[in-house]
């Protein structure tokens, strides 16, 4: 694989990612990259690497070599504190489950993120609450996570993704364990949302529908990436 | 035939304690060492009446009786003795010399032959420590060759320092107590221990404080992986099994639990039976074989264990509905009401009412209602608590992202936290309230000596036969010694027998007298009458010029005393008394060396008082080994400025041992269902940090979470230690007077058990915080 | 898809011209291809010579258009028949792409390549589905939601090949 210099204009951009867990090579030469307002799917089979392809592109698990630029910036030489502070303020962040706080109401779910960078209480929620409107469900505010459905959930965690207005929003299997109504739903909710924003998304999934909300593709196979369009 | 239902029911719960793979062992296991732990506390209290007896008893059984004044004939079943016990190091050495006087003379218990003159048999622990480079100073004060060991039946503890000298020249110098002659060892009419009132309040009161916690704990240690546990149940609910199975399964692995700990406390108990018996704390120290427990109170352990986890299964069960597709607790618990909870700590105090200042005139308290007020004051501690939890944090306000967490999570589960807290909540209270009582209760068990401790730190007696000159400068010589004052006492009469007034008469030179009165002016020869001293009718009675007075007088059905004629002399001059090297203030005859008539000085016991230089090592040692190479039989007293009742130390002692266990214990406990707290949320954890959450925030959201009902709990704790020790001490009429320096230790010992959980449980959360959590696959 | 059924069933609700048929199909059904009149006609006169539907009046003037239809007895009966009967499965056993995978694996070509280059048209589809699916009504939803699972079942087979393509070149391979 020849390693490029990254795409001109692309915000998040990876080249050559390494990561193992002890014995088990989870990325052996990943290549990435971003441009803002763009929704990129990660795919590949369980267990190719696709969720520490997202871990490290957000700068969640350092690599164990390879290069990340983010907005100019090389992630790999930041400190920890500086890789939680972006994650903080430039990042979202969607799971596929187990990801709110049960004993916050969604209302200080959502503004968790907000509270995180300083913000006062009262005006983090109000903020939450404008992106719990536009996900539909601000009707939940005062519930606790344990007393709304799994879609609904997601949407909450969707709206917490976006409260901070971050450029990347990071997704992974945000539709996994919802029914294919549902899940739809989220993503189409997720994409508008993102795209209006002019955020990017990182969007790892396994499923090919889930896919198609984004506008680009990347496979993931054996820890080692292939962007389908310059393949094409 | 088949077992019935339920008995089936129980079995399979054992079975599925047993058979839960890794995780299920991990629970098991844990809560059996909860519960062992317990057990191991409650065997040694049911172990302790028997060590106390036992140590009474061979305390009585050694004893030589020297305060039997009357003349006994040597023959062949004497034996003289003297009593030379010393410290070394803050410890205190029991040191007798003997020299039997026939073949029929009795031996002390545990020595198997009389040392002959010049050896000695000592205690395992005195060998010892005389055979190591620690007891180099005391080998020099013991000159003695160890010739045997006394066996466990002549000593009261594994650790005592202890020796049986031999000797040959104690015949002429029989002087009760210190030197007496017997016939026998122990005492005449062995009493069982005496029971002080007080004491027995004390002693009562310990053990409750001790054991409540105890259970508190137990009860905790049955609910270890209790949520998962619960998961469990509901996995066989789908699978056909009704509630009342389900619950009967749930006591069957509680059981399980319980019984394996059984187990462990045995081993435990075992095991720190064989270690107590190399400890020695605060100068106690027992023999294994002190340590059995009490047969019937051991079988009442065995079955009250088990009972009580089946019992707290159940009635923790009762709040949660286990359905086949998941655990429910029954919708919103209703609001915990507050009557019912503060009737228990009033009932407590009702109970406790009647026996306000019985301790006084000697009265009895009632063992039943003592035990039973303090238990339902320290059990309400337990029902009030999750009240207060639940009724503040309901009211707590908003803060940081860190104070939101852990209050938002205290708000939907606070009998968690309460539950928690509990157990320190009832140590803290009753530990607050034992040392209120014996802060009070100290004045009348605790003498004031009176002595000044910053003239003169020592006392060492001239042996007869040594110029009190010579002694002094001995003393004077040794290391350690920053001055040395030379005085010599002694007592007249105003007959030679039966005297009924009496005065003492102090010899010294000029400047040593000067250490006692203010003297006008002072030359070898002068005598003086000291006035002066309160109370004091005597001396300007007998001390006038010309006046006969007899020293040394005798008293009837003693032997016969010196009773030497003393004239006093003829240019006697008054002085005024001051405060002697001790502290008192003498009365009597002051005579420089010149004034006194040959004849009269064996009617003088000399002293020599010391006044120690800080800053050598080991001056006190020295003193100590210079009055023994004098004579072995030289007594030497270390001033102090306060004497404690034995037995009211002994008391402190096991409550303190009592308590940093019942608090390590609990500790424990809290860093247990904390990990596992931390274990279930995981994913979240590492959900949090992948958004950007501060370790320090989560860290911090956790030690609220800890602090908040910890505080209370301890504040909860004060309120009703001090009341509960203002009642103790009411009952037992000292002053009442709060011990806020105990309060604060108290509250500051529990707090620093949650700092230290805290702490020890950052560790694992900062592992589970790491993004591996996140990872799925 | 029976053009001749669907019509049949559209005259079940009341009878119509050639034109109104036409019309309602291409709403309700020709998303992607509209009808050509000439289909609708000689269709029509088909099902006229069968007596499924009958002519229920004419309009003056000239012209097939102005024939208003009117389905018959037989009709409702054949329609009724048609929407009972279930469709066949597809097999879908003659694959193109299966053929294009074994070759490029017996001629040492790449065949993971053409999977995934396969894939990245899939996609390239279902983008297209699902763009469309955002804007449409109810109707074109259910429509690209068929079109997508379909799609979806072929990614999967793309998928699971690509993850057994080595056994699969030993096996093809003499």
């Amino acid at each position: 694989m020849t390693t490029t210099s990254a795409p001109p204009g692309s915000l998040l951009a990876a080249q050559d990612l390494r990561k193992a867990y002890g014995p088990t090579t989870a990325l052996d030469g990943a290549d990435f990259s971003i441009h803002p307002g763009e929704v990129v799917a990660v795919m590949g089979p369980s267990g190719s690497g696709k969720s520490t392809l997202l871990h490290c592109l957000a700068g969640i698990v350092p690599p164990d070599s390879g290069s990340i630029r983010y907005d100019g910036r090389e992630l790999a030489g930041m400190s920890d504190a500086g890789r939680s502070a972006l994650r903080r303020s430039e990042f979202g962040f969607v799971f596929q489950f187990g990801q709110l706080v049960p004993e916050l109401t969604c209302v200080e779910n959502v503004a968790l993120p907000l509270r995180l960078n300083g913000a006062p209480r009262k005006e983090a929620e109000r903020t939450a609450l404008g992106w719990m409107e536009r996900l539909e469900v601000d009707d939940l505010r005062a519930k606790r996570p344990g007393e709304v459905s799994g879609g609904q959930g997601q949407r909450v965690a969707v709206a917490r993704s976006l409260v901070t207005s971050p450029r990347v929003v990071f997704a992974d299997e945000p539709t996994g364990a919802l029914d294919s109504l549902n899940g739809e739903r989220v993503m189409e909710l997720l994409t508008e949302a993102a795209r209006s924003a002019n955020a990017a998304v990182v969007l790892v999934t396994h499923e090919a529908r889930v896919a198609a909300y984004s506008d680009r593709e990347i496979v993931v196979r054996d820890g080692r990436s292939r962007d389908m369009e310059r393949l094409v | 035939m088949r077992p019935p239902q339920s008995v089936r029911d129980l079995t399979m719960g054992l079975r599925f304690a047993v058979t839960g793979g890794r995780e299920g062992w991990v629970r098991l296991l844990l809560t059996a060492l909860g519960v062992g732990l317990g057990v191991a506390l409650l065997l040694l209290t049911t172990a302790l009446p028997h060590a106390l007896e036992v140590r009474h008893d061979r305390e009585q059984s050694r004893s030589d009786f020297t305060y039997d004044y009357k003349p006994v004939a040597p023959a062949d079943d004497t034996l003289v003795i003297a009593d030379v016990d010393t410290t070394y190091r803050g410890k205190d050495v029991r040191g007798r010399v003997v020299m039997p006087e026939g073949e029929r003379a009795p031996l002390p218990p545990g020595v198997a032959a009389f040392p002959a003159a010049g050896d000695m048999v000592v205690s395992p622990a005195l060998k010892e420590l005389l055979d190591s480079p620690g007891g180099a100073l005391l080998r020099d004060r013991l000159p003695y060759r160890i010739t045997g060991t006394i066996t466990e039946s002549g000593l009261i503890g594994s650790r005592e320092l202890a020796y049986y000298a031999g000797s040959d020249a104690l015949a002429d110098r029989v002087n009760p107590p210190y030197v007496a002659r017997i016939t026998r060892f122990g005492t005449p009419n062995p009493t069982k221990e005496s029971t002080d009132p007080v004491l027995l309040l004390l002693v009562l009161v310990v053990f409750v404080v001790l054991l409540m916690p105890v259970a508190v704990f137990i009860a905790a240690a049955v609910r270890f992986g209790g949520e998962r546990r619960d998961r469990r149940l509901a996995a066989l609910r789908l699978v056909g099994s009704d509630s009342r199975m389900t619950r009967r399964i749930a006591a069957g692995e509680a059981l399980a639990g319980a019984l394996l700990g059984l187990v462990f406390g045995t081993g435990f108990f075992l095991l720190g039976r064989q270690v107590a018996g190399s400890v020695e704390v605060l100068g106690v120290s027992v023999f294994p074989s002190y340590l059995d427990p009490t047969p019937a109170l051991a079988a009442l352990v065995a079955v009250a264990v088990p009972a009580a986890a089946v019992l707290v299964t159940l009635l923790a069960l009762r709040g949660v509905v286990i359905e086949p597709l998941g655990v429910m607790r029954t919708a919103r618990p209703s609001r915990r009401r507050l009557w019912w909870r503060l009737l228990l700590p009033l009932a407590g105090l009702a109970m406790l009412y009647p026996m306000i200042g019985q301790g006084h005139d000697g009265g009895g308290f009632n063992e039943y209602l003592v035990v039973g007020g303090v238990m339902l004051l320290l059990i309400g501690v337990t029902a009030l608590l999750p009240w207060v939890v639940e009724s503040v944090v309901g009211r707590l306000g908003p803060g940081g992202v860190a104070w939101q967490l852990a209050v938002r999570r205290l708000q939907l589960s606070s009998g968690t936290a309460a539950r928690m807290v509990n157990g320190i909540a009832v140590a803290v209270a009753g530990a607050i309230a034992l040392q209120m009582l014996f802060a009070g209760v100290q004045g009348d068990y605790t003498k004031t000596t009176g002595y000044d401790l910053t003239r003169a730190q020592m006392r060492v007696s001239v042996p007869t036969g040594t110029s009190v000159d010579r002694a002094t400068a001995k003393v004077r010589a040794t290391a350690g010694v920053g001055r040395a004052v030379g005085l010599a006492d002694g007592y007249a009469g105003d007959t030679r027998r039966d005297p009924e007034h009496g005065t003492e008469v102090t010899l010294g030179s000029c400047a040593a007298l000067r250490e006692v009165a203010v003297l006008p002016s002072c030359h070898d020869g002068d005598s003086f009458a000291l006035l002066g001293s309160p109370g004091d009718t005597d001396t300007p009675k007998l001390v006038r010029a010309g006046r006969t007075v007899y020293l040394d007088p005798s008293y009837q059905g003693e032997a016969r005393n010196l009773e030497i004629a003393l004239t006093v002399p003829h240019g006697v001059r008054q002085a005024r008394t001051r405060h002697d090297l001790t502290g008192t203030e003498r009365a009597g005859l002051l005579l420089t060396p010149g004034a006194l008539p040959a004849n009269a000085a064996p009617a003088f016991q000399g002293v020599v008082y010391v006044v120690l230089d800080r800053t050598v090592t080991d001056a006190a040692e020295h003193v100590r080994n210079t009055a023994a190479a004098m004579d072995p039989l030289a007594s030497v007293d270390t001033f102090a400025a306060t004497e404690s009742s034995k037995k009211f130390t002994s008391i402190r002692t096991g409550l303190f041992v009592g308590a940093a266990c019942v608090l390590a214990l609990i500790g424990a406990s809290l860093l247990v269902s904390q990990l596992e707290q931390l274990r279930e949320r995981r994913k979240l954890l590492s959900s949090l940090v992948a958004f950007g959450t501060r370790r320090r925030t989560l860290s911090l959201s956790v030690l609220w979470q800890t602090a908040i009902p910890i505080a209370l709990g301890l504040l909860l704790a004060s309120v009703v230690g001090v009341t509960l020790g203002a009642v103790l001490l009411r009952m037992s009429a000292a002053t009442v007077r709060v011990d806020w320096a105990s309060v604060l230790a108290m509250t500051g010992i529990g707090a620093g058990v949650v700092l230290a959980v805290t702490l020890l449980s950052l560790p694992p959360l900062l592992r589970l915080m790491r993004p591996e959590g996140l990872r799925t696959e | 898809m029976s053009i001749g059924h669907t019509l049949l069933g559209l005259l079940e609700s009341g009878p119509r011209h050639g034109y109104d048929l036409k019309r309602a199909f291409d709403e309700k059904f020709g998303h992607d291809r509209p009808l050509h009149y000439g289909q609708v006609y000689s269709t029509m006169s088909r099902l006229l010579k069968n007596g499924l539907v009958e002519v229920d009046g004419i309009e003056p003037g000239d012209g097939p258009e102005r024939k208003r239809y009117a389905i018959t007895e037989a009709g409702v009966t054949d329609v009724q028949r048609w929407l009972a009967t279930p469709e066949k499965p597809e097999p879908y056993l003659q694959s193109t792409l299966y053929t294009k995978v074994v070759l490029a694996l017996l001629t040492h070509r790449d065949a993971g390549d053409i999977l995934d280059t396969q894939r990245a048209e899939h996609l390239r589809m279902m983008r297209i589905l699902t763009d469309r699916k955002r804007g449409g009504d109810l109707a074109d939803q259910l429509i690209c939601d068929h079109a997508l699972f379909h799609l979806e079942a072929d990614l999967r087979w793309l998928e699971l090949t690509a993850a057994r393509l080595d056994k699969l070149a030993t096996a093809v391979r003499p």
